[in-house]
C-alpha cells in the first residue's frame, strides 16, 4: 500500500532517522536518501524513507491548484 | 511545510477541482460524443479514487479503470498456493506483508495455516525479518517478495543486510512485478480503449518520468504521473483529459514534489548489485517475459526458490473474475460473486481481500451505487 503522508525527518542516525507522522514517531531507513536532512519532509514506503519532498515543487502544485480554480471562477463569472 | 502539504486535502480546494474536471470532460464529450477513460495503474490509487469519494463523483463524466496495479491480486494463484504450502513446512518462520495473510489458496489461507500453528508473522518493515533470523538460528526464516517496484528495493535492502551479517538462515520467496511488462501487455492486447494512464506517483519515485517515454513513442498514449491525495488525483485527471481533449500525447509529471526526471539511482545501484529480470505469472494473463526482478545467481543461498522444492497441484478452479478486474476488462459488480459468496469477510478472490484491491475498494466505499 503506498502511503502519501510525508513524515518529517526528526532525528538523523546513519542510516536511519526518527521520523514524525500525524503526531505519531517510528524510525525509518534512509539508505536510499544518503542526502536526508533535519527537518526534511519525506514518502516513506514500508519502512524505508524512499523519496525527500521538495518543498519548492510542493508549493508550486498548490499555486497551480489554486490558478486552475481561479480560472474556472472567472470563466463563471465572464 | 506542513501547511503546503496538508492543502492536498483541503476540501476548498478539492471541491472546486471536482468541478473543474467534470466541466473539462463535458467538453471532452461533446467533441468526441463520449466520456474519456483513463486506467490508474497503482492499487493504492484505487483505494484512494474509492475512499475520497472521486470516483463516485466522477462516475457519470469519466471512465477511471483499475489496472493491474495491486501487487497481491496480480499474483497468480499457483504463486499463491505455493507460498502456502512453503508455510506447511517444518521449522520455518514465514514473514509477510499483512495482505497476503487471508488471499484465499486452492485449500487454505496463511491465516489459516498460523492458526494451525505454523509460524507466519506479518511485518510492516520488512527488514525486520533479518533480525528474525538472526535471532532464531535454529528455523528457516523467508520472507514472502510479493511487489512492484516501490517494494523491490526493500527487498535488496534485506538481501544486503543478511549478506552483511553473514546470516545463513534467512532468504525471500522472490515473486515480484514490473509495471512496464504488464502495461506493454495490456497496450499490445488492445482490449481496452484508454485515452490515457494513470502513473503510480511511488513506483515512479523509484523509475523516474523518463521511464514511461515508451508510451508515447511506442505507443502514442499519454501517462499522467499521480500522487495520492485528493488534490493530487484530481489534478492529474485534469491534466489528463486536457491533453486528450488537445490531442496532445505526452507524459506528464504531476507529483514532482518526490518524483524526478530520472528515478531515484542509489535505488537503481541496488537493483543492479542484486538482481536480474526473470519471467512471471500474472494472475489472468499467464506468463509475461521479463516482467519480474529475481535474486542474481551468486545469491542464491538467499533465494527461497532454490533452497526449498514446493509441490503444488493444479489450483482449483472458482467462478473468481479477478483476471479480468485486474486487466481492466470489467468493473467488480460485474462479477456474478460480487457482494454475494465473495465478500471480504469470505473473500473468493485476491481482489477483495487486499486493501489495494479493485473489489474491496468497491465493496468498502461504493457499493450504494450498484
Amino acid at each position: 500500500m503506498c502511503v502519501g503522508v510525508p513524515a518529517k525527518v526528526i532525528k538523523k542516525m546513519e542510516y536511519s532517522a526518527v521520523v514524525d507522522v500525524m503526531g505519531s514517531q517510528t524510525t525509518v531507513g534512509t539508505i536510499f536518501v544518503p542526502e536526508v536532512a533535519l527537518g526534511d519532509y519525506v514518502i516513506v514506503h514500508a519502512g524505508q524513507a524512499m523519496s525527500i519532498v521538495d518543498e519548492t515543487y510542493a508549493r508550486e502544485s498548490v499555486v497551480e491548484w489554486r490558478k486552475l480554480i481561479d480560472a474556472r471562477n472567472s470563466e463563471t463569472v465572464q | 511545510m506542513l501547511e503546503i502539504l496538508k492543502q492536498s486535502n483541503n476540501p476548498e480546494i478539492c471541491k472546486p477541482l471536482v468541478e473543474a474536471v467534470i466541466e473539462k470532460a463535458k467538453e471532452f464529450q461533446q467533441k468526441f460524443g463520449r466520456k474519456p477513460a483513463f486506467m490508474e495503474v497503482c492499487g493504492s490509487h484505487t483505494m484512494a479514487l474509492a475512499r475520497t469519494g472521486v470516483k463516485q463523483c466522477l462516475k457519470e463524466d469519466v471512465n477511471l479503470i483499475s489496472g493491474p496495479g495491486c501487487p497481491v491480486c496480480v499474483t497468480d494463484q499457483r504463486s499463491i498456493d505455493a507460498m502456502i504450502a512453503l508455510a506447511e513446512g517444518e521449522d520455518r518462520i514465514i514473514c509477510t506483508f499483512g495482505d497476503m495473510m487471508r488471499v484465499p489458496g486452492s485449500n487454505k489461507t496463511l491465516l489459516d495455516s498460523k492458526i494451525a500453528g505454523k509460524d507466519i508473522r506479518v511485518l510492516y518493515s520488512p527488514v525486520d525479518a533479518v533480525k528474525i533470523a538472526e535471532e532464531n538460528p535454529d528455523k528457516e526464516v523467508v520472507f514472502l517478495g510479493v511487489g512492484f517496484e516501490t517494494t523491490i528495493p526493500i527487498l535488496t535492502l534485506m538481501i544486503g543486510e543478511a549478506e552483511k551479517r553473514e546470516i545463513p538462515n534467512f532468504s525471500i520467496w522472490m515473486t515480484t512485478k514490473l509495471v512496464e511488462p504488464v502495461l506493454r501487455f495490456l497496450l499490445d492486447a488492445g482490449e481496452v480503449n484508454l485515452d490515457g494512464f494513470l502513473l503510480p506517483g511511488h513506483v515512479s519515485i523509484v523509475l523516474g518520468e523518463d521511464s514511461y517515454q515508451y508510451l508515447v513513442d511506442e505507443y502514442r498514449i499519454s501517462g499522467v504521473i499521480t500522487g495520492f491525495e485528493t488534490a493530487e488525483i484530481l489534478s492529474g485527471i485534469y491534466k489528463g483529459i486536457e491533453l486528450a481533449l488537445h490531442e496532445k500525447i505526452a507524459i506528464v509529471n504531476n507529483h514532482p514534489a518526490v518524483v524526478s526526471k530520472t528515478g531515484n539511482q542509489v535505488i537503481h545501484q541496488w537493483f543492479d548489485k542484486y538482481l536480474t529480470e526473470c519471467d512471471e505469472a500474472w494472475r489472468g494473463i499467464g506468463i509475461i517475459a521479463n516482467s519480474g526482478l529475481d535474486l542474481k545467481p551468486e545469491y542464491d543461498q538467499f533465494n527461497a526458490k532454490k533452497r526449498f522444492t514446493v509441490h503444488v497441484g493444479e489450483p482449483r478452479k472458482t467462478k473468481c473474475r479477478c483476471g479480468e478486474v485486474i486487466r481492466g476488462l470489467i468493473s467488480p459488480t460485474e462479477c456474478l460473486l460480487f457482494g454475494r459468496a465473495c465478500q471480504p469477510m469470505n473473500p473468493i478472490g485476491p481482489c477483495m481481500v487486499s486493501a489495494e484491491g479493485s473489489c474491496a475498494a468497491h465493496y468498502q466505499y461504493m457499493r450504494e451505487s450498484f
